[in-house]
């Protein structure tokens, strides 16, 4: 099929062969040397990739052509063997290494030793793995909220509860550890009257209407970026699961299973808004150890 | 003088037999081996443009000022990462271009792998002897997967960061040891300031090295155990049928080499990619919406998003929903790849060796497997945008995900099923070509059995077996009888 394509195309030209050839290379070289004119005069993205690509493909078209018009093109057979190596040949490799196995073998207590040492440097060089990273310990199920801890904007300014109107939203950290990124935490001004403790004991978390929820996604850990105040959800944007506000955030669609943990809050005495402890349980995503609420 | 050269080495390493045999070596000319090549000569374009890139990428999470050419953030306090990556798409001079080739290259590199991977499944070309290089391939393919991932996580963007949020996250989710696992890869809790410089060791000396010697390997076997062909008049189990690799074949793939890179340049030169100053600079409070990773892990957040909410409670342990279409799914999907010639093997019960390829039709029950699976990951692939479709059908998010959760049960035994119908009418109907044949075929079921003896008279001469079954191959290729005994 495709021979039969050449011949026809090869037929079909009426031209000097290798002229369409030279063309192509022709018209490389001219490109190279613009390229290397648009770069003198500081260069352009667009230009120096076009360039580029007209350099590199009259080439590709120039060879091709070459090769597909001028040169001695398929229809070359060579034999090749259906399978390779043999039986015998096998047997003999396999003898020969038992050979030597054997020589091994008599002295098997040196073997065991050589084993044994090689084992133990084996696990000696196992060991720097562990200066990669510190320990988890603890870190995953606390953060640096705490008591009487204020909740202070990424530009660490204190929140107090007319700065955020109802229906408002603030990503907010705890003072001084503006770069603790399991301790974002949303802070959302509710309507009046509708936040409800959904587990007892939170009854007094939301003062003045404030509830605050980490914004760690449960599923995979991304924030949880979008808010939608009509609804009161919860948005994320990774993949798409939804959370519940005045359910405590549980979430209702996508593939997260808990609800966001949800941080108690207090007004302090300077009328700042402020965590009345760590988290309800361990922020983000779930891993293996990871203990129950 | 070449005739000197040439004895100086031959006289010291004896040189000239396997070059003389290598010059005259022949290679099949079928338009569907250049995938492979293709896939080659991008990764070629990543190492010449990878190279221009370290000079100038700076692989810290430190803070520094970003003053150039890119006036929003001209000023702005940024890690050192993400403001070389400005420096380079805006005030080093040519450096766009090549960061836009690497990316491109990056895209283009995988997506060849990927159907370099469904020529030979399709052709069969993975049977014995060729199983070697089947895992050759997958193990590449997983590589570059994994050095695309690196890549664009290395300019410590905002899409880029959340990205590696998300890895964290999978990591945590192993069972037993997956604390320690994320917490020894990325040096402690997310974000930890050493991953960039961890990532980019990775990504430019470990997996491109392990990727070289691979491909040296899987080159090496190739030439060894030669290419495949497909069945046609004179070219049987004993021979290979093609140009020579001097000169004609030669030029021909330098040839592509050049074609391949030409693309490369354009669309890195006119095609926008990863603008990395539009996300802006990764804050841990911050993301972008929408965020898809780079296509071929597409499958992944797809899967991330489909799987319905739930955890495995064992013992007071947790195996964390993000386990299973993250960790699992890739390890099954991986591994069964791997594995397929010996399933192969095993369920069709042919351990022969092959050099002649199947068309798709001649084993419908591998075509259809394929075309089965394709779909699933196609369907995970576009459900990776479920938000994108959602907001450009106005529809809900939730009847979206609904949907694709119906469809990714669905479609693919449905797909399955039809591709089975077709190759069989395809290969009783004796056409040479998918669009050659006629219609009535198709609802002929009648047809399955019998016509499959006619099938070798047309168009391809000795063309294929009939039906499935490896009994047929001799009765529909009388060449085969010549081929040369053990060798
Ligand atoms: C399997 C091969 C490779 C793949 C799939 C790959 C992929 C990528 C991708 C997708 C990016 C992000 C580019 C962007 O900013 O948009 C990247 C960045 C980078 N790559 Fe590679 N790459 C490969 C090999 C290499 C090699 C061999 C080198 C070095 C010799 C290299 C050096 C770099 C550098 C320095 C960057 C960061 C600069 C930047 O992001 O602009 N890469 N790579
Ligand atoms: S990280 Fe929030 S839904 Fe996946």
């Amino acid at each position: 099929m495709r021979s039969d394509l050449r011949d026809m195309s090869r037929r079909q030209r009426t031209s000097p062969p290798g002229s369409g050839v030279a063309l192509a290379f022709g018209f490389s070289a001219v490109s190279s040397i613009a390229l290397t004119v648009v770069y003198g005069f500081g260069g352009q993205p667009q230009l120096e990739g076009l360039l580029l690509g007209i350099a590199l493909g009259g080439l590709a078209v120039g060879l091709v052509r070459w090769a597909q018009d001028l040169m001695p093109g398929g229809g070359y057979v060579e034999q090749r063997d259906t399978e390779m190596g043999g039986p015998a040949q096998s047997a003999a490799a396999v003898r020969s290494f038992e050979r030597g196995e054997q020589e091994v073998q008599r002295r098997s207590f040196l073997g065991k030793a050589l084993a044994a040492a090689l084992g133990a440097l084996g696990l000696a060089a196992l060991f720097p793995i562990r200066s990669l990273g510190s320990a988890p310990g603890t870190s995953l199920e606390v953060t640096p909220w705490a008591e009487g801890i204020r909740a202070v904007t990424i530009d660490g300014e204190p929140v107090r509860p007319e700065d955020l109107e109802i229906g408002g939203v603030l990503t907010v950290f705890p003072d001084g550890h503006l770069d603790a990124a399991d301790a974002q935490t949303l802070l959302i001004h509710l309507p009046p009257g509708v936040y409800r403790p959904v587990a007892s004991g939170r009854e007094g978390w939301a003062p003045e209407d404030f509830v605050a929820f980490s914004k760690v996604c449960t599923h995979a850990g991304c924030p949880v970026g979008l808010y939608q105040p009509a609804n009161r959800r919860l948005f994320c944007p990774c993949h798409q699961s939804i959370f519940d506000v005045l359910d405590a955030a549980a979430p209702i669609a996508g593939p997260a299973t808990r609800p966001l943990p949800q941080l108690p809050l207090e007004i302090d005495a300077d009328g700042f808004i402020a965590a009345g402890g760590d988290y309800s349980e361990p922020i983000g995503p779930g891993y293996w150890s990871r203990p129950r609420a | 003088m070449l005739r000197r050269t040439a004895g100086w080495f031959d006289t010291r390493l004896g040189t000239s037999a396997f070059v003389q045999k290598a010059l005259t070596k022949v290679f099949p000319d079928h338009w569907s081996f250049m995938i492979g090549e293709i896939a080659l000569y991008s990764f070629v374009v990543l190492l010449l443009t990878g190279t221009f890139l370290t000079f100038f990428f700076d692989a810290s999470t430190s803070h520094s000022v970003y003053r150039g050419a890119y006036e929003p953030l001209n000023g702005v306090e940024v890690s050192d990462a993400y403001r070389s990556v400005l420096e380079l798409s805006f005030d080093v001079r040519a450096g766009l271009v090549m960061r836009q080739i690497h990316h491109w290259a990056a895209l283009v590199f995988i997506g060849s792998i990927v159907a370099h991977l469904c020529r030979v499944f399709f052709t069969g070309a993975f049977r014995r002897p060729r199983e070697i290089n089947w895992i050759i391939g997958v193990l590449l393919l997983i590589l570059a997967i994994f050095n695309g991932f690196s890549g664009y996580s290395l300019p410590d963007d905002l899409l880029s960061g959340t990205g590696l949020r998300i890895a964290h996250s999978i990591a945590l989710s192993v069972p037993l040891v997956g604390t320690w696992m994320a917490f020894l890869l990325f040096g402690g809790e997310f974000p930890a300031d050493e991953i960039i410089g961890r990532l980019f060791v990775v990504h430019i000396m470990i997996v491109p090295a392990l990727i070289i010697g691979l491909l040296t390997v899987h080159l090496a076997v190739v030439w060894r155990q030669k290419h495949t062909q497909f069945r046609e008049p004179g070219r049987t189990e004993g021979n290979v049928v093609g140009s020579r690799l001097w000169p004609s074949y030669t030029a021909k793939s330098i040839g592509l080499f050049f074609a391949v890179s030409a693309v490369l340049s354009v669309m890195g030169g006119l095609v926008q990619i990863n603008p990395v100053w539009l996300y802006g600079p990764f804050e841990p409070q911050q993301v972008t919406s929408p965020a898809q990773p780079d296509w071929y892990l597409g499958w992944v957040e797809g899967a991330l998003r489909l799987v319905p909410p739930f955890d495995v409670r064992l013992f007071g342990y947790e195996i964390p929903n993000p386990f299973f279409p993250a960790v699992l799914l890739p390890g099954v999907t991986f591994t069964l790849l791997l594995a397929w010639p010996f399933l192969e093997q095993r369920f069709a019960r042919d351990k022969e060796a092959h050099h002649l390829l199947d068309r798709p039709r001649d084993h419908p029950v591998r075509t259809a497997l394929g075309a089965t699976t394709l779909t699933f990951y196609t369907v995970m692939f576009v459900a990776a945008s479920n938000d994108l479709i959602a907001k450009w059908l106005g529809a809900s998010i939730f009847g979206i995900t609904l949907i694709f959760r119906i469809l990714i049960l669905l479609l693919p035994p449905l797909v399955g099923w039809g591709t089975y119908r077709l190759m069989k009418a395809l290969a009783a109907s004796g056409a040479g070509h998918l669009s050659e044949m006629p219609l009535a075929a198709l609802t002929n079921r009648g047809a399955d059995g019998h016509g499959a003896h006619v099938d070798g008279g047309k168009g391809h001469g000795a063309a294929g077996p009939p039906g499935d079954g490896h009994a047929g191959n001799r009765l529909g290729a009388p060449a085969e009888e010549a081929r040369t005994p053990g060798g």
